[in-house]
């Protein structure tokens, strides 16, 4: 499972993370998470809220610090 | 080599230490001025201004539908819509410049195009809910208005005038792919749109009366009896606030409003007094002097003139001010003489542009874009600059 995390480098994006970080400790998936920051790959995923939370290239949540609980809901969701 | 450099800085500083002016008076009255503008801020600003502002500015983030807004920045909305929305959003869509980006970036490559994204990039920082409050509290609110609405009526034609340049550019470009909005904010309460509406007014009804301004001496007009019973109307509305939370909110949304206030708070506040700080030591309190001399404030950007307002767009384009940091400098800037002109000049240069910015702005549209861009803002600000000095004065 790959997730991706956009955004420029705010506290909310950073904040995102952490919860991504622990949902996937807590869930225990092997996940790749990955921070882009990159203003052109953001754009390309037609994200304009940032932060964004994108799992295998697929955008779940635009411009939302998601709380662990619902990325985990998110991550299983996709697994099942 | 490293022990080198060591004693060479170890002996810079015994050697800055021991020469400091401590007895120079105009070396301890910036100190003492930098701590006396931090003091009346902490004192004036922070309870009735900033608190509420942040609390606003966090309800704003946490309960507007954003989405309702965005959607007009699509590639299908009509274009006038498009760059009226582009122009106001600003107000509840931002706070700082690592969200203005994307949003520019998405709504020039897959959305409404090179105007309204302009529009947006140019209004946003300057219509964003705390600049406005804190402008109108600490600089008085013509200046407040002017700056809202300066930025809002230029960013259009700004937009405008960038899509009629590069219109053939534009005609080619085609839009391509889909904006991604959010899933729309569902009420689990379902407060009416009324509800709502209460529950930021008595925000706001609280910040105007508890920071309503003293009255000249006789004045006997309404403004003044509103004054004389500003604690009473104040708290009334601190009370319609409290009765609001615990009968209309749930324990689940109160936490995140208040969690969304306090990431704005640690990600402001801490920059905004160090910004207080250095517009203190540089430049002093109204009336007091700083590092820089009164004087020479005064004859670069005092009055009205043509070169005063330039200059003052220019300084403005180029420097990086960090969120709400401009509005002390500025407080400074005006107590040592800047014009009223020159000072909207650059509160509508500065917030829109910076060095960094026009690195990341350049990465978007191209350099020739980004010239055009950065010459369009500098003369709309001297140009608005000088007609908002003539009306004041």
């Amino acid at each position: 499972m790959k997730i991706e995390i956009l955004g420029m480098g705010c506290p909310k994006c950073k904040k995102l993370t952490q919860n991504v970080q622990q949902a996937t400790k807590e869930l225990g998936v092997e996940a790749e998470i990955i921070k882009i920051e990159n203003l052109d790959r953001i754009t390309e995923y037609g994200v304009i809220m940032t932060p964004a939370l994108v799992i295998n290239g697929e955008v779940i949540s635009p411009g939302k610090v998601l709380s662990v609980e619902e990325i985990k809901k998110a991550i299983n969701s996709l697994i099942s | 080599m490293k022990n080198q450099i060591k004693i060479f800085i170890i002996l810079g500083g015994l050697l800055l230490f021991y020469f400091v002016p401590l007895e120079s008076f105009s070396f301890r009255n910036p100190l003492f001025e930098a701590l006396a503008m931090l003091n009346m801020y902490a004192r004036e600003h922070v309870i009735f201004s900033l608190i509420p502002a942040f609390l606003i500015a966090g309800a704003i983030y946490q309960f507007l539908d954003q989405n309702a807004v965005l959607k007009y920045l699509g590639a299908k909305t009509n274009k006038v819509l498009a760059y009226f929305v582009a122009s106001i959003s600003g107000s509840v869509l931002t706070v700082c410049s690592c969200t203005v980006l994307p949003l520019f970036s998405g709504i020039y490559k897959k959305g409404a195009g090179l105007g309204p994204a302009i529009a947006f990039l140019y209004s946003g920082p300057a219509i964003n809910v705390l600049a406005i409050i804190l402008t109108a509290r600490v600089l008085g609110w013509q200046l407040g208005l002017a700056r809202a609405i300066g930025a809002v009526i230029f960013s259009i034609i700004i937009g405008l005038c960038m899509h009629f340049i590069f219109l053939s550019e534009e005609k080619e470009r085609q839009s391509n792919g889909e904006l991604q909005f959010g899933i729309s904010k569902s009420d689990p309460d379902g407060r009416t749109g009324l509800q709502n509406l209460l529950y930021f007014l008595s925000m706001i009804g609280f910040m105007v009366f508890a920071n309503w301004a003293k009255p000249q001496a006789g004045d006997q007009s309404l403004w003044a009896l509103i004054f004389q019973y500003k604690w009473h109307l104040a708290i009334a509305f601190v009370l319609l606030f409290i009765y609001i939370l615990v009968n209309w909110f749930q324990q689940q949304e109160i936490t995140p409003w208040l969690e969304s206030s306090w990431s704005f708070t640690q990600q402001i506040l801490p920059l905004l007094f160090l910004g207080i700080f250095f517009a203190g030591l540089l430049l002093g309190r109204p009336g007091e002097e700083g590092f820089i001399p009164s004087r020479f404030i005064a004859t670069l950007v005092g009055g009205n003139s043509l070169s005063a307002n330039f200059f003052a767009s220019i300084v403005g384009a180029f420097m990086y001010f960090a969120t709400l940091t401009e509005i002390p400098i500025l407080q400074g800037l005006i107590g040592s003489g800047m014009g009223q002109g020159p000072a909207l000049a650059l509160l509508l240069a500065g917030p829109a542009l910076s060095l960094p910015n026009m690195l990341v702005i350049r990465s978007v549209v191209g350099t020739k874009k980004t010239l055009v861009y950065i010459t369009l803002v500098v003369i709309m600000a001297t140009i608005s600059g000088m007609v908002y000095g003539n009306i004041i004065n």
